[in-house]
């Protein structure tokens, strides 16, 4: 995970019914990565063009831990479109994200 | 645990982090574990977040221990409220760096888990709020609250086993509540991952009164208290009340001051009671437990010393008019400041709150003296033993402040020698009613149970409540050695007045009898005297006579033998 905790953004700039995901790790560990790579795999499938994801690396900056309220590593957190959703884990059940995420059900009705 | 076992062994007293807790420390031998964390367990409302807070609040302010507080149910501002009315100002606290509350809110419904994860996220806050200022102390309440946030109770499991030694690796003093199981001491187990110090929280209902109790249930390389021990929550927190360890370091003074009774006084050693004793006057209804209480407070108010009076059967205005009967004037003490009549009924609250309330009383006038009329009537408030711990502390308070503590206790009959026994053992004096029925009457009498420190009258006494108040009798004995009381005493003295009256007209009677007959002797001595006198001069005259008649016999017949040259004469010369 070469990005720290930069923006992994999507070729677009996000619109009106964009994503904007934050995913909370602490260093550098096998389930971060795993989690990170399992969000860009279905963000890219699932939300292509309308999402930004924010990594926040809790061992640079603690402090964020509070603002989230992050206890489980790694979280990843919905900010955008509320409400605010937490998803912990590795994320490596897809159906389990999508659901967390409202995607599921809006793709159904789709 | 082993390790920790050898540990002990090397250490040979474990480390200790005192609470500053009234009399948590005395039943842990000195506090908490060090840099260990301690299991804080009981059911809603037993008083789990004060303690700890407590344990933060005196750390950080009397041991120089700033702490940590991790609040899973309420917030910074709802604990800064809470606290607030308990003396502790946790706004001050943290803006000072002492305290620092973080608060984490776990909504289950908004979080989905999927896979793998671990609570690195709350080390990683732990960690930065110990190390922002640097936390000796920490607190989790409850930490349970995340067994409802996730749903992966292995991953939660091994996490906070990794937690207590993530906590014992910072070298913090760590306490963990937990909410109070149905079989185990703890909902969902914690007192498998702290091994070192749990102790138990109850607040129970007997016979509809709360008491709140506490037990340290296990600490290990230490001593501990085992009991279940009350504890109150007081405006300034929470206090233990361990009997055994209550404090006996009062200084006892040689002070001696007046029951407001002369006879009595000299009853107990001729000077009265001790000052800063406490004193038990018993006795049945009616038999004027007041009345020496009065008296009591009367000769106080008389030496300008101050009295809080704790009334639990009459108002403050009923036991005024009734002591005047007896020629006590309440009111003008009072009205000089020097008096206070607080009445409450005993059943009004509990004793914890009565306790409190006696406590603020005597705080704010500051008194030499407090009466309790009667203390048995708190007994009602509690059970039997609550009653004993708690009047225990607050008689051991008193004495601490060198206060003089008169109580009252009401005995339900003559032969009960039970009631006040519970409580006489805390007395120093203990002056015990009686009512004596004989002759058709009741009359009063008392005697001096025990009277610590002196050498006091064993005699009963018989005492009469007059409009002068409480005055003592004479002691008369019948024939048969028993005591005489009332109207057979008052007999008894003027069946020996009249005898002392006779007796008395009768030696004057025989006084004069005998003087008569010494005038008659003297006349008869001065007629013998003359008598003799003549009689001697007719002796002398007699004896003179003789000798003048044998002189001149000699002097014929030493003429004769001169003349006869008789050889006997010139022998002889």
């Amino acid at each position: 995970m070469d990005e720290g905790d930069e923006t992994v953004q999507s070729g677009t700039e996000p619109g009106e019914n964009s994503y904007i995901l934050r995913l909370y790790v602490a260093g550098q560990t096998r389930k971060s990565l795993a989690a990170f790579a399992n969000l860009k795999k279905i963000c890219e499938e699932h939300l292509q063009g309308r999402y930004k994801i924010e990594v926040v690396d809790l061992l640079e900056k603690p402090q964020l831990a509070k603002g989230d309220q992050i206890l489980a590593i790694p979280t990843l957190v919905r900010q955008l479109p509320p409400p605010l959703k937490k998803i912990i884990g590795d994320l490596s059940n897809t159906e389990k994200v999508l659901v967390g995420l409202d995607l599921r059900p809006a793709n159904q009705n789709d | 645990m082993t390790e920790a076992n050898t540990a002990d062994i090397n250490s040979a007293s474990l480390e200790k982090s005192p609470t500053g807790i009234n009399g948590l420390d005395e039943i842990t031998d000195g506090g908490l574990p060090k840099g260990r964390p301690t299991l804080i367990a009981g059911s809603a409302g037993s008083g789990k977040t004060l303690i700890s807070m407590q344990f933060l609040a005196q750390g950080a302010l009397k041991y120089d221990e700033p702490g940590v507080f991790v609040a899973f149910e309420e917030n910074a501002k709802e604990l800064t409220t809470n606290f607030a009315s308990l003396g502790i100002d946790l706004n001050d606290l943290t803006a000072r760096k002492k305290i620092l509350i973080d608060y984490i809110y776990i909504d289950s419904s908004e979080i989905e888990e999927t896979g793998e994860y671990d609570l690195e996220g709350l080390f990683i806050r732990l960690g930065s709020a110990i190390d922002s200022i640097g936390a000796k102390r920490v607190v989790l309440d409850t930490i349970e609250v995340l067994f409802a946030g996730f749903k992966n109770y292995a991953i939660l499991r091994s996490e906070l086993r990794r937690l207590f030694r993530y906590l014992k690796s910072k070298g913090v003093t760590a306490i963990v509540t937990g909410e109070r199981g149905d079989n185990t001491l703890t909902r969902f187990g914690l007192e498998e991952y702290v091994a070192d110090c749990v102790i138990l929280l109850d607040n129970r209902m007997e016979q509809q009164i709360a008491t709140r109790r506490m037990r340290i249930v296990k600490y290990r390389g230490s001593k501990h208290g085992t009991n279940e021990y009350p504890f109150l929550i007081e405006e300034d927190g929470i206090s233990v009340l361990p009997i055994t360890s209550l404090g006996l370091e009062h200084i006892a003074t040689k002070e001696r001051i007046s029951s407001g009774i002369k006879r009595l006084d000299n009853m107990l050693d001729g000077k009265g009671y001790f000052r800063g004793s406490s004193i038990l006057i018993s006795g049945t209804a009616g038999s004027g437990k007041t009345s020496f209480a009065a008296n009591f407070v009367d000769a106080a108010c008389r030496r300008n010393e101050r009295c809080v009076y704790f009334a639990f059967e009459e108002s403050p205005s009923q036991i005024s008019r009734n002591m005047s009967s007896i020629g006590i004037d309440f009111n003008s003490w009072i009205n000089a400041g020097l008096l206070q009549i607080h009445s409450s009924r005993p059943m009004a609250y509990g004793l914890e709150m009565h306790l409190l309330d006696m406590r603020k009383i005597i705080d704010k006038f500051q008194p030499e003296n407090v009466i309790i009329d009667p203390i048995s009537n708190l007994t009602n408030v509690g059970t039997e033993n609550d009653v004993k711990f708690m009047l225990t502390r607050l008689i051991d308070y008193l004495k601490i402040k060198g206060i003089t503590t008169l109580s009252t206790s009401l005995m339900d009959n003559e032969a009960d020698g039970q009631a006040g026994q519970g409580i006489s053992s805390l007395m120093d004096t203990w002056i015990r009613l009686r009512m004596f029925e004989e002759g058709d009457e009741r009359n009063r009498g008392l005697s001096v149970v025990k009277s610590r420190g002196m050498a006091h009258s064993n005699q009963i006494r018989e005492y009469l409540i007059t409009d002068q108040g409480i005055k003592l009798k004479d002691v008369y004995l019948g024939q048969t050695g028993g005591l005489l009381m009332g109207s057979i005493r008052a007999a008894e003295e003027a069946r020996e007045k009249a005898e002392t009256l006779v007796q008395q007209q009768e030696n004057e009677r025989r006084k004069r009898e005998l003087e008569k007959r010494l005038r008659s002797l003297d006349t008869q001595i001065a007629a013998l005297r003359s008598e003799f006198e003549t009689d001697e001069n007719e002796l002398n005259r007699i004896i003179g006579e003789e000798e003048l008649r044998r002189e001149a016999a000699d002097k014929g017949r030493t003429d004769m033998a001169r003349l006869r040259k008789a050889d006997s004469l010139l022998k002889g010369s």
